[in-house]
């Protein structure tokens, strides 16, 4: 019936439903333990080797639509930006020259007070190659990768703020999945009145600030930036501009949904930050009383910083 | 073997190295990084329905099976969701293979479109019961551009299977 050949009359191998049945088991297997689990990165990184070369082929073509669009992009555009860019540069300088200044006083003022420093950390230009092909996150690969130095879990700004953190690493890309991704948190402070918050993706290119209580002070145009108490991101990055607040009394919690400060959705030139110096350890718990309830109880701790 | 059932045209046997080269050709289309654009066709989903309705004792699950995890990979999906999706897509083209063989192929792309839109409403409903937002309704256009393909893509891939005619007043077929 197919082909030329005979088919095999003995040799069959396994029924196709037994077959159909083997590969559904193993196949959301493979699912549960990556979407819940995270077990899967070391498969995913071997696997990834085999499928970069085909990967660096099937991106030339954006690179080189890229490119063109660069190469034909119109002079009089170029020559507006370029004095634009100089304008800012001459106001930057001014600030840049006592930046120094400011900075050497406020060493010298921490060192009376005997705070920690604020550190200065090491960061890697990289470039936002294209976005990633999954329609279920917002997630963008970097041209750089593990040569680079960038690991997994660095923060990412533009110019503007904060845009993501780096998720998943290989050799020569990274994936950085933006602030607006679903699943991705981070611990922010409203800098008018210094509330702490934690700020949400909410996936439609907004973000969200959750858990705050509904008269908590809070108003339209107030200004978001990382608190720091991660330990990934730098305290003080700009982050997001609250858009609205949406009080309702049947709720315990007001919804605050935030405009990105950083171009998150835009293709341009980032920064990944490197990583922090751990943050002094916690302080020890206090004496629990059972020790069955100790991950409950940090649990419920974690949910109020 | 023929074009279609109906036809009188007498094919080659199909070469397998012809039919992985086109699984990997739909592979490297896959990858190209298209961003959120609406429309783009699963372009390995389409190859694997086609070799599998084909060729139902020569490929099939495995085949469907391994290609998704090279897809989940380079579009950096969740592992095994693609490999989920081809696995059932694959199984329902051999079935129907017996079936869809006896149409034309406008007739066999209406066949095979309900089995693509159902790899991606499963790929849907994997993903969001695992807590992903819901992407919108244009990653469902896909499908309907990858079944209108499915009409130049009976040609392509018969290409190296066709012989030249040859009149014989002898034998007529």
């Amino acid at each position: 019936m197919v082909g030329h050949s005979t088919p095999p009359f003995f040799k069959r191998g396994p029924a196709p439903l037994a077959k159909l049945v083997f590969f559904v088991i193993v196949s959301l297997g493979l699912l549960v333990s990556d979407l819940n689990l995270r077990y899967l990165d070391a498969f995913r990184q071997g696997l990834s080797v085999l499928a970069y070369p085909l990967q660096m082929a099937a991106a030339t073509p954006a690179d080189f639509v890229r490119n063109a669009s660069n190469y034909f992009a119109s002079l009089v555009r170029l020559q507006i930006e370029n004095k634009d860019l100089k304008a800012r540069q001459l106001q930057g300088a001014e600030r840049l020259l006592r930046l120094d200044q400011i900075e050497q006083e406020n060493r010298h003022l921490r060192a009376l007070l005997g705070a920690r420093e604020r550190q200065a950390v090491k960061s890697v230009v990289a470039e936002i190659m294209y976005t990633a092909k999954d329609p279920f996150s917002r997630t963008v690969i970097l041209d750089k990768g593990a040569q680079a130095g960038i690991e997994a879990g660095q923060a990412v700004v533009d110019d503007a703020g904060v845009i993501g953190q780096i998720t998943r690493v290989f050799p020569m890309q990274a994936e950085l999945t933006l602030l607006t991704d679903k699943d991705q948190a981070i611990p922010v402070m409203i800098v008018r009145s210094g509330l702490r918050a934690v700020l949400f993706g909410s996936g439609n290119g907004l973000m969200e600030l959750r858990y705050l209580a509904a008269n908590a002070d809070i108003q339209p145009g107030d200004k978001v930036v990382t608190s720091g108490l991660d330990g990934v991101f730098l305290a003080g990055l700009p982050v997001a501009t609250v858009a609205r607040v949406e009080r309702d009394q049947a709720q315990t919690f007001a919804r605050i949904p935030c405009l990105p400060a950083a171009g998150v959705e835009q293709f341009s030139h980032v920064l990944v930050l490197g990583q922090r110096e751990s943050l002094p350890p916690r302080p020890p718990e206090p004496e629990l009383i059972n020790k069955g309830k100790s991950g409950k109880g940090r649990k419920a701790r974690a949910g109020k910083e | 073997m023929q074009p279609t059932n109906r036809s009188s045209r007498i094919l080659l046997p199909v070469k397998m190295w012809f039919v992985y080269l086109t699984l990997f050709v739909a592979l490297f289309l896959n990858y190209i990084p298209t961003g959120h654009l609406p429309a783009v066709p699963d372009f390995v989903a389409l190859v694997l329905a086609f070799w599998c309705v084909r060729e139902p004792l020569k490929i099939g699950i495995g085949a469907g099976f391994v290609f998704g995890l090279l897809v989940d990979i380079g579009v950096g999906a969740a592992m095994g969701q693609h490999a989920f999706a081809y696995v059932l897509l694959t199984y329902a083209a051999n079935e129907l293979s017996r079936r869809v063989m006896w149409f034309t192929p406008v007739e066999q792309a209406l066949h095979v479109l309900p089995l693509l839109f159902m790899s991606q409403v499963l790929m849907v409903v994997v993903r969001l019961m695992a807590g992903a937002e819901f992407p919108g309704w244009w990653m469902f256009f896909g499908c309907f551009v990858a079944a209108l393909l499915w009409i130049p893509l009976h040609y392509v891939l018969l290409l190296p299977q066709y012989r030249p005619v040859e009149r014989d007043e002898n034998r007529p077929i």
